[in-house]
C-alpha cells in the first residue's frame, strides 16, 4: 500500500478519480458518462495527451518546451500547403511536416545543449519564430495563413478514421503512451532521463550522456507535435499556423497534474496520461453542467496549483526515511 | 611494504591563472595500502586528486599507472583504467531507486535489442548484496529511493559501486567528513575491509582522528607543498594535527586565546 502511493502518478490517480466522479454526479443524466460522452473527453485529451507525453519526459529530464505550440500549426500548414498549392500527394507532405517537427526539436534541444541557458526561455523565442516564420512564409508563398487540405483514402484512414464519436486519435495516444511509457519506465535511456533531471553532475559523472538524452527528447517532442498538428489538419481537412497554441501551457500543465516534478527528475508516463484524462473531463464535463466554459480555467488553475503542492508532499514523502 | 604502487604522481605540478596549486608533489597509491591525505583548507587536495583522477593534466611532471608514464583523456579514461572518485555529495541521485543508483551509467539488462530493457530484478539484488558485504543491512530493498538513506550509507553505496566495477584505486574526498560518529565508522570500516581486498586507497580528510584510525602512510600538504610524510605510528595525534595546521600556529594560537 505504502508502495502505491509513493509511485508518481498516485496523486494522479486520485484526482482523475475524484474529477470523474464529480462531474458524473453533477451532470446525471445528461449523459456525461455514456458512450459518447466518453469518447467526447477522449478525443479531447487524445491530441493534447500525444504531445503532453514528451514534453512531461522533458520534463522529467529537467527541461521545458514551448515551442509545440507553433510546431504543431506549422506542421498542419506543411500538409495544406504541400498538397494544395505545391500540388505533393499527401504521404510525402506529411513525411515532411513530421520532418520539420523534429527539426524544430533538433534545433532546440542543440540550442540548449551549446548555450547552456535555460530551455525555458530558448523554446519560448522558437515558438515565436516558428509561429512567424509559418505565417509570414504562408503569406509570402500562397497569401494564406490557413489552407485546406487535398485528401486522400489512406491519408483519412489513418489519421481521422472515426467510430461513433471516437476518434482514431485516442488509438494513437495510447500507442504513444505505450511505447513512451515502457521507454521511460523500463530501458536503459528511461533511466538517463530520470538521472539526467535528479542529479545533473551526478549523471554526467556515472558516464551517462547527459547532453545527447536531452537532444533525443526534443525531437522527440517536436515530432510528436509534428504528429497532432498532422493528426487535426487532416481530421479537419484543413491546416492553420495557429493550430496548437493551446497546447504551450496545457502540456506542461497535464504532466505536472500527473505527477511530474517541474524541478525534474520524478514522474510517470502513466501519471501524464492520467493528467491529461484529468483536463479532458474537465473541459467535456463542464460543458454537459450547462456552465459557462468559462469555468474551465478557473478548474484547472485550481487542480494544478493542488497538484504542485500534492507532488511536493509525495516527493518528500517519497524521501522520508523509512 | 613496498608493493609495486598502482598509481604514482612524481614531481607533479600543477598551476592555475594567479596561483599554482601544487608544486612539485610526488606520491605514491599502493595495492592494500591507505594513503591519508592531509591538509588544511586550500592546501590543494582536491587539485591533486583531480589530477589522480583525470580531470586535470599536470601542469608539469609525470603520472605512471603500473610504472608506465600515462596521461589520461578525461575522468571516462581515468575510471576505465580502474581509477573509481567518490566525491562527497555528488555521485547519487536522491529520486532514483538504490538499484538504479547503482547501476547508472552501466546499466543490467535483459532481453534481445531493440526489446531489451532494465532487469530491475537482479540489480536490485546485486545492489543490496553489495551493500551488504560492507556491512549495511538496514536496506533490504533495492526499490527504496536512495534520497531516504542516510549520508554513510550513501557512501558506501557509492564505494560499493566502484569496487564492485573493478576499481584499482579508490579516491574518497572528505567521505567521513559530513557524518556522525556512527555513520564515520562504518564508512571508515568499509575503506579497511576495500584495504583488505587489495584496492588502493587514497583518502582526503580533515579529521586526523579518522586518518590516524586508518591510514598506512600520510602525506600533509601545505599550500601545495609536501610538508611531511610519515608511515603509521611514526608520529602522534598532537603532531599531526599540527602539521595540518601549518606547524607552530596551533601553538601561537592556544597561547593568544589563553592571555585574554
Ligand atoms: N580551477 C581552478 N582555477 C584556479 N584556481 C584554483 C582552481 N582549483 C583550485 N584552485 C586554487 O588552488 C588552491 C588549492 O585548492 P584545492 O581546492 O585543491 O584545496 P583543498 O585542499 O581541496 O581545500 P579544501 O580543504 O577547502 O577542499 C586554492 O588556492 C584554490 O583557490
Ligand atoms: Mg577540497
Amino acid at each position: 500500500m505504502t508502495r502505491l502511493i509513493r509511485r508518481p502518478e498516485f496523486g494522479a490517480f486520485a484526482a482523475f478519480v475524484l474529477t470523474y466522479a464529480f462531474f458524473a454526479v453533477v451532470t446525471s443524466g445528461a449523459g456525461f458518462v455514456s458512450v459518447n460522452g466518453t469518447a467526447g473527453w477522449l478525443n479531447l485529451a487524445a491530441e493534447l495527451g500525444i504531445v503532453a507525453i514528451p514534453v512531461g519526459m522533458l520534463m522529467i529530464s529537467g527541461e521545458f518546451d514551448l515551442s509545440i505550440g507553433s510546431t504543431v500549426g506549422a506542421a498542419s500548414m506543411v500538409v495544406a500547403l504541400g498538397t494544395s498549392f505545391f500540388g505533393l500527394p499527401i504521404w510525402p507532405a506529411i513525411a515532411l511536416a513530421l520532418v520539420l517537427g523534429a527539426l524544430i526539436g533538433l534545433v532546440n534541444g542543440l540550442a540548449v545543449v551549446k548555450t547552456n541557458l535555460p530551455s525555458f526561455i530558448i523554446t519560448l523565442a522558437t515558438n515565436f519564430v516558428v509561429l512567424g516564420a509559418t505565417m509570414g512564409f504562408s503569406r509570402l508563398i500562397a497569401n494564406v495563413t490557413s489552407s485546406s487540405i487535398v485528401q486522400s483514402e489512406s491519408a483519412r484512414a489513418v489519421f481521422a478514421a472515426r467510430w461513433g464519436q471516437a476518434n482514431v486519435s485516442i488509438l494513437w495516444w495510447l500507442g504513444f503512451a505505450l511505447v513512451c511509457g515502457w521507454l521511460l519506465g523500463k530501458t536503459t535511456f528511461g533511466n538517463w532521463i530520470y538521472a539526467t533531471g535528479g542529479n545533473l553532475t551526478a549523471a554526467r559523472g556515472a558516464g551517462v550522456p547527459v547532453e545527447r538524452v536531452k537532444v533525443i527528447l526534443f525531437v522527440l517532442t517536436g515530432f510528436a507535435a509534428a504528429f497532432v498538428g498532422v493528426l487535426q489538419g487532416v481530421q479537419w481537412n484543413s491546416g492553420n499556423s495557429t493550430y496548437g497554441m493551446g497546447y504551450v501551457f496545457q502540456a506542461p500543465i497535464v504532466a505536472v497534474i500527473g505527477g511530474v516534478l517541474l524541478g525534474g527528475g520524478y514522474g510517470s508516463v502513466v501519471g501524464i496520461v492520467l493528467g491529461t484524462a484529468i483536463f479532458g473531463v474537465i473541459s467535456t464535463g463542464i460543458f454537459y453542467t450547462g456552465w459557462s466554459t468559462d469555468w474551465v480555467n478557473l478548474f484547472l488553475g485550481v487542480l494544478l496549483a493542488a497538484a504542485v503542492l500534492a507532488n511536493n508532499y509525495v516527493r518528500r514523502m517519497a524521501l522520508a526515511a523509512r | 611494504m613496498d608493493a609495486a604502487p598502482i598509481l604514482e604522481l612524481r614531481d607533479v605540478t600543477k598551476a592555475f591563472a594567479g596561483t599554482t596549486a601544487l608544486h612539485g608533489v610526488s606520491i605514491r597509491v599502493e595495492p592494500g595500502r591507505i594513503v591519508c591525505l592531509l591538509g588544511d583548507n586550500g592546501a590543494g587536495k582536491s587539485t591533486l586528486i583531480k589530477v589522480l583522477s583525470g580531470y586535470h593534466q599536470p601542469t608539469s611532471g609525470q603520472i605512471l599507472l603500473d610504472g608506465r608514464e600515462i596521461r589520461f583523456a578525461g575522468p571516462r579514461d581515468a575510471r576505465k583504467r580502474g581509477i573509481a572518485t567518490v566525491h562527497q555529495d555528488v555521485g547519487s541521485i536522491p529520486l532514483m531507486s538504490v538499484g538504479r543508483n547503482f547501476f547508472l551509467g552501466a546499466e543490467l539488462t535483459k532481453g534481445v535489442r531493440p526489446f531489451h530493457h532494465l532487469d530491475t530484478r537482479n540489480a536490485n539484488r546485486i545492489a543490496i548484496e553489495q551493500m551488504q558485504r560492507f556491512g549495511i543491512t538496514r536496506i533490504t530493498d533495492g526499490d527504496q529511493l536512495v534520497g531516504t538513506m542516510s549520508g554513510g550509507e550513501r557512501q558506501v553505496l557509492a564505494i560499493s559501486r566502484a569496487m564492485y566495477f573493478g576499481a584499482r584505486v579508490l579516491i574518497l574526498d572528505e567521505p567521513t567528513s559530513a557524518l556522525g560518529v556512527k555513520e564515520a565508522s562504518y564508512v571508515l570500516r568499509m575503506v579497511s575491509q576495500a584495504r583488505a581486498e587489495g584496492v588502493g586507497i587514497v583518502f582526503i580528510t580533515h579529521n586526523a582522528s579518522h586518518a590516524m584510525a586508518v591510514g598506512d602512510r600520510f602525506t600533509v600538504l601545505i599550500q601545495g607543498r609536501v610538508a611531511a610524510e610519515f608511515a603509521r605510528g611514526e608520529k602522534a595525534r598532537e603532531e599531526v594535527i599540527n602539521l595540518m595546521a601549518g606547524g607552530e600556529k596551533i601553538a601561537e594560537l592556544e597561547e593568544e586565546l589563553a592571555i585574554e
